[in-house]
């Protein structure tokens, strides 16, 4: 066994010797402003239609959102597509479905198609399972005001890839500054690269804010949800609180009173 | 129940006698909530309370989730998320499981930590303390089997980490990890023996917690001073106490409220601050995370597991005297469940005759020293094991030790406490004239 734990060591140590730096360090992780960011933070509906549309011309082609059920869409708090228009987005995915033993067009009960490479992971949690930052001091309170900064990462990386490619054994490597290292994965946003309905400028920076945020959503939709029901906790236990407060000092008061004569 | 005079629960309408003749659980009840407490309890006293509305919190939104979660590795993480988008308030329940376990912790360590600053583990609550040590290491056992669950990246490498502890034991170690993991590696086996424990250890918890309160009720509650109640009749233990209902339930509740506030704002506001982004990865035996690192809570003992290598001298001592069966890793296995037993040993190793720490001017440094350690091998746990680190590691592992095998011992000794107050009123009076800014500390107040 202690071969094993010192072999398991070893594969730890020369897998991250490639990627270190990202798991520990990270590169350059530029701190765009979301309208999901802080205690009263909620989605902006029209910047997850716009990313939806993003995921969909770019990055649906190799990345998959198995968790993200096609319903979920018509969500009210989050891209808030209508009935109509979901099962009309939906339909344009296969599925293959169990009963028919055959493919047929995605429902609204569907969930989207896991990744379709190998190599490319599945994107529903992605804004969870990465951290923008952790300030101040590694402490991670900032998370208050900011969230743990997925989206951001997503963005920075997104947007990160500064030209730089390289040829190492057969495989084409392209520098990313957000990863702070080279990544086999090629750039895909192009300024314009998509053609936005509500007329939005179609940057490369406005892109990767937009499917960022769309992401944030796939992983935490309840977001605005949890941040409602925190709220209400937080005023409805601050005055049970000060009301426990007054009464724990009304019921000690003849106490401390006696204490303070004898 | 408790040996200090108060007055009983007399059955007065007929059908309250006809129960109290059958089953006294009234008398029970009212004996429990009615017991005599210390009037000179501090705020460090609240986090037996807060402790009891973990563990309910814990069972309650535990049995909840397990009505929705699938305990197989092919369904168990997709199951968590299934939780989180589907089922209604899914997402609270869960995140209150998740962070509530971290409350759970953050108020034990208060709460060992108090006993040991205030003396609650000496004579006659050693039994007390004994059966808190249990309860903490059967937390520790279901809060790692619970992280196992939701079947993360992290959650797969940290059950592979840990049980491998238990393969470093000598010539029994590679059967035993076997048999705990149902297997040779973590799997689905593992999995579902994960997760019935750590669905069966809460309700052992619980019994434990009834037997450590009948404990504590029993000798009286210990308090700031570190001095007895009053036993010799009811009046002079009046003057000492106040009856647990309505001062010191009306008192915790607030102190609970405010601390659930910060708790609440924490799951409402950032639920994932405490955990870490590669539980949101599915496990996968094929990929080792760059960094394994366990929850916050394990993090001092962690860092005293892997101080250990083997160029560490008491290692290599250890190692040639055994013949080579102890090494480097069995040597910080040792050494981690060590740790939490010379903590266990504490009432027998501590030799000072007066229990608050108050009154101890030595004992204080060193105690703060070792709160600041605690710190130390916290973060030094979560650093890679590398270089500055574990050297970092192994000095604060060797406070940690020398506090309880040495210095205790010898403070006993060598120390020369101040004077504690005569009696709880005395301290009680000291406290209240300081509070309302009336000047003289407890020991210049005059003894009646």
């Amino acid at each position: 066994m202690i071969r094993k734990l010192a072999l398991s060591a070893l594969t730890a140590l020369s897998l991250s010797a490639a990627p270190a730096l990202a798991a520990g360090e990270l590169g350059e992780i530029t701190d765009y402003s979301f309208s999901f960011e802080g205690p009263f933070g909620s989605y902006d509906r029209a910047q997850l239609q716009r990313g939806l549309q993003v995921y969909t011309e770019v990055c649906a082609a190799c990345h998959g959102l198995q968790y993200v059920p096609f319903r979920t869409l018509t969500q009210e708090t989050g891209p808030a597509l209508s009935p109509e228009a979901m099962r009309a987005y939906a339909a344009n995915f296969e599925v293959f479905d169990r009963d028919l033993n055959d493919f047929r067009p995605a429902g609204g009960p569907d969930h989207f198609p896991p990744s379709g490479m190998e190599t490319a992971p599945d994107l529903s949690l992605m804004a969870k399972a990465r951290i923008g930052f952790s300030g101040p001091y590694g402490l991670g309170i900032n998370q208050f005001l900011y969230g743990i900064g997925g989206a951001e990462y997503i963005a920075s990386f997104l947007a990160g890839f500064d030209g730089r490619e390289e040829m190492q054994a057969g495989t084409m490597f392209y520098y990313n500054t957000a990863y702070g290292d080279w990544v086999s994965m090629n750039p895909v946003l192009w300024e314009d690269g998509v053609e936005y309905a509500d007329g939005t400028p179609a940057t490369i920076e406005q892109q990767a804010q937009d499917v960022a945020a769309f992401l944030m959503w796939t992983a935490e939709p309840k977001l605005t949800e949890r941040k409602r029901w925190g709220f209400v906790g937080t005023v409805f236990l601050a005055l049970l609180a000060s009301l426990l407060y007054l009464t724990n000092k009304r019921l000690w008061a003849p106490v401390k009173r006696a204490a303070k004569q004898a | 129940m408790s040996g200090i005079p108060h007055d009983h629960y007399e059955p007065k309408t007929s059908g309250e006698k006809w129960l109290h003749r059958r089953l006294p659980i009234v008398a029970l009840i009212y004996d429990t909530i009615m017991i005599p407490t210390p009037k000179n309890l501090n705020w460090m006293w609240i986090w037996g309370i807060v402790l009891m509305f973990c563990l309910v919190l814990q069972i309650v939104t535990g049995i909840v989730l397990a009505m929705h979660y699938t305990p197989h590795v092919d369904m168990a993480f997709a199951s968590v998320e299934h939780i989180m988008r589907n089922v209604n308030g899914g997402y609270m329940l869960r995140y209150l499981h998740q962070n509530g376990a971290m409350l759970f912790f953050a108020a034990v360590y208060i709460h060992i930590f108090r006993g040991l600053y205030y003396g609650s583990y000496k004579t006659p609550r050693e039994v007390t303390w004994i059966i808190g040590m249990l309860i903490y290491l059967l937390m520790m056992a279901t809060a790692f089997m619970g992280y196992v669950l939701p079947w993360g990246q992290m959650s797969f490498w940290g059950a592979t980490v840990i049980t491998g502890l238990f393969g470093a034991i000598p010539g029994v170690g590679d059967a035993l990890q076997t048999w705990l993991l149902g297997g040779p590696a973590v799997g689905n086996a593992t999995l579902n023996r994960f997760f019935s424990l750590h669905y069966l250890l809460p309700f052992v918890i619980l019994g434990l917690v009834v037997l450590h309160v009948w404990a504590f009720h029993h000798t009286g509650n210990n308090n700031p001073a570190g001095v007895d109640v009053r036993k010799a009749s009811k009046e002079e233990a009046e003057k000492d106490t106040l009856p647990f209902w309505p001062y010191f339930v009306i008192k915790d509740l607030f102190a609970l409220v405010v601390v659930l506030l910060v708790f609440w704002m924490i799951v409402g506001f950032m639920p994932n601050f405490l955990g870490h982004p590669d539980n949101y990865i599915e496990a996968n035996p094929l990929v080792t995370p760059s960094h394994i690192v366990p929850e916050w809570y394990f993090l001092p003992f962690y860092a005293i597991l892997r101080a250990f290598t083997s160029d560490v001298w008491v290692v290599i001592i250890a190692n040639k005297l055994s013949f080579g069966i102890i090494d480097a890793t069995f040597f910080g296995v040792l050494a981690m469940f060590g740790a939490i037993f010379v903590m266990a040993l504490v009432p027998w190793l501590d030799t000072s005759s007066v229990r608050s720490g108050r009154y101890r001017p030595m004992f204080k440094w060193y105690f703060w020293l070792l709160i600041v350690d605690f710190f130390v091998l916290m973060w030094a746990g979560a650093m890679p094991a590398e270089g500055i680190y574990t050297n970092i590691a192994l000095i604060g592992t060797a406070y940690w030790f020398a506090y309880f095998l040495v210095i205790l011992p010898l403070l006993g000794v060598l120390e020369k406490p101040t004077t504690p107050p005569s009696t709880i009123e005395e301290d009680f009076k000291a406290q209240v004239r300081k509070s309302a800014g009336q000047g003289p500390a407890a020991e210049q107040i005059p003894a009646e």
